[in-house]
């Protein structure tokens, strides 16, 4: 599948790499997983393990490892708070707790329109512009820093509705 | 010109960009006399001529072991080809957000220095590895690389002499360990990133098994500046032992938490009451960490304020400067739930590979959460301290080697802190 829809890239890639160490190829191709279905499954897994001639145990002891492959599905929206040392001296910890509380969820849960799961990271390299969170997603990964709840509250509104708003056009297209 | 003792009239060499905001765009960047450096070692100098300079100017790495940039290079093994120079922008100590902004605000002094590396060990390749999350510096940098091959900078026969460069971006995935040089090349091979066995080190054995140069972000960024003005020039800015200009990340409980670009050998005073504004809400300073997560507690007194930020200095407070990653720790600050935040963070970060790390790592984490959930009797402060004593020295890289910093220097200096926080003595 990732080879006829993303032929390109994947030769792309491949090209980073001398020919003779094509594992390396392995993170680049997996970020083509997740921009297809945020989360990287078995099937992925083989097709991966296929392109670079390794196992697929080498591809799932490497999702295993990295903290931003997934193998497990969640929401749409990743939303990954930083609470280490710096950030949570400047209130992230509090931040984090009153943005799940209004949303419903425990820390590591999901909104139950399946939409953003909001989850505790190591430190993002943002120390200085705390409360800050990264939102990934199939688009890759987005920073949102100097944020309070209320600012990161109404973003998360904002996707909500251009989520629902994608959905209508979506069904409105099929109908037709 | 630059006067080290208070940065007084320094003019920045790294953060450039916040003179000359535009500097990201290549023409800018040119028009200030960027990639002249390139241009002048590649058809000018011979790569050994660049190593003895960069030797000379006595940069050391940024990264935070401080080991001299020059002598790095030199070392590369000249019987085995091909070459190749890594880039580590894998930025991930808690309290560290300086490569990030130097990649995103000026972009093409790293990669010059890169460039200028690479021509130094004759690698005709070079990669540039970024944490995960820096996903929109990884798409800017592949633009800029881009410019420069258009531009006639990076590519085949530059500047018509035989030397041809590329460069390529490679992205982590989110793993704090990828900053130690041998389990970053691991993780760029295609493998889990846990470090190698040393030696061999990787100017003889290093990326696909080839002689390797990994150099710090920060680092690279000093090189074309050291070209351009020579190493007298650059021995004038910071001390004698540690010479030239340091990116201080400052965090914490401070009222101007930022990047601050002084000279080395800069107290911690003029940094965190000048520059940083001194503490919140009128408090008092408590504790610096020096080097992000990965320090010991410095108790803060006179001495400690007006001790110089320099790699020779530091040691005398019993901590080092390592990335400089200043943390400013206030009283409001409890210092066995500082100890727990460490301990959680390095747990989670360990790699697994040798045991004192991935079995010591936990245990610091379990007992530590026992205390500052008032689960605790005095003796698990002390079997907290004989844990981390056990780890320390024993571990194949310096991850496990730091985790235990904050721990010993923790109970050694703030002990009624951790007193306070457990339930007394165990009844036998």
């Amino acid at each position: 599948m990732l080879v006829e829809k993303y032929a390109q890239e994947v030769n792309r890639i491949l090209a980073k790499y001398p020919p003779e160490e094509r594992q390396a190829a392995v993170m680049p191709l997996l970020y083509l997983v997740l921009r297809d279905q945020m989360v990287i499954d078995r099937k992925s897994m083989d097709e991966v393990a296929g392109i670079l001639g390794i196992s697929t145990t080498d591809v799932a002891s490497v999702v295993g490892f990295y903290t931003l492959f997934h193998d497990k599905p969640g929401g749409k929206f990743r939303v990954q708070v930083c609470t280490d040392l710096p950030c949570a001296l400047r209130g992230a910890e509090r931040f984090m707790e009153q943005m799940c509380e209004r949303l419903g969820i425990e820390p590591g849960e999901t909104t139950p329109d399946g939409l953003f799961t909001v989850e505790p990271v190591m430190c993002l390299a943002a120390c200085d512009k705390a409360p800050m969170f990264q939102i990934q997603s199939a688009d890759g990964l987005e920073y949102h820093e100097n944020q309070t709840v209320e600012n990161a509250l109404s973003l998360i509104e904002g996707l909500r509705a251009q989520v629902a708003h994608m959905g209508g056009l979506k069904r409105r297209r099929d109908h037709e | 010109m630059n006067n080290p003792s208070t940065g007084a009239g320094y003019k920045p060499v790294l953060l450039r960009h916040r003179d000359h905001p535009d500097l990201d765009n290549l023409e800018t960047y040119r028009k200030y006399g960027g990639f002249g450096s390139f241009k002048k070692v590649v058809t000018s100098m011979q790569p050994d001529e660049v190593t003895e300079i960069v030797k000379s100017s006595g940069l050391r790495g940024r990264g935070g072991a401080g080991f001299p940039t020059g002598l790095k290079w030199s070392f590369i093994d000249k019987n085995a080809w091909p070459h190749y120079v890594v880039a580590n922008a894998d930025e991930s100590e808690p309290g560290t957000f300086k490569d990030r902004e130097i990649m995103e605000g000026n972009p093409f002094q790293f990669l010059e220095g890169l460039a200028i590396c690479a021509y130094a060990i004759q690698a005709t390749t070079a990669y540039i590895y970024l944490r995960g999350e820096f996903w929109k510096i990884s798409e800017s940098l592949d633009r800029q690389i881009e410019t420069l091959e258009m531009a006639g900078l990076l590519g085949e026969d530059l500047f018509n002499t035989a030397y041809s460069l590329k460069i390529y971006t490679h992205l982590g995935a989110g793993a704090y360990i990828c900053g130690e040089e041998t389990a970053l090349l691991e993780s760029m091979e295609g493998k889990l990133g846990q470090p190698r066995l040393r030696p061999p080190f990787p100017p003889s054995f290093g990326l696909f098994g080839k002689p390797t140069v990994v150099n710090n972000v920060e680092t690279l960024t000093n090189v074309p500046p050291i070209i351009e003005n020579g190493a007298d020039w650059y021995r004038r800015i910071g001390t004698e032992k540690s010479p030239g200009p340091k990116v201080f990340c400052l965090s914490g409980r401070i009222n101007r938490p930022g990047n601050y670009e002084l000279p080395l050998g800069t107290t911690f005073r003029e940094l965190i009451f000048e520059h940083g504004g001194g503490i919140p809400e009128g408090g008092s300073i408590k504790a610096i960490m020096a080097a992000g997560a990965s320090s010991a507690l410095i108790p803060v007194d006179d001495r400690a304020l007006d001790t110089p930020m320099d790699y020779e200095s530091v040691p005398s407070l019993g901590a080092q400067l390592g990335s400089a990653s200043v943390i400013v720790i206030d009283d409001t600050v409890d210092i066995p739930w500082l100890i727990n935040k460490t301990n959680h963070f390095f747990k989670h970060e360990s790699c697994g590979k040798c045991t004192p790390c991935r079995e010591g790592t936990y245990w610091m984490a379990k007992i530590s959460e026992r205390i500052v959930t008032g689960r605790a009797v005095i003796q698990d402060v002390d079997l907290l301290h004989e844990v981390a004593s056990q780890i320390q020295g024993k571990c194949l890289c310096a991850l496990g080697e730091f985790a235990v910093e904050p721990v010993l220097s923790g109970i050694e200096r703030f002990r009624p802190d951790f007193e306070a926080a457990t339930n007394g003595m165990e009844s036998t």
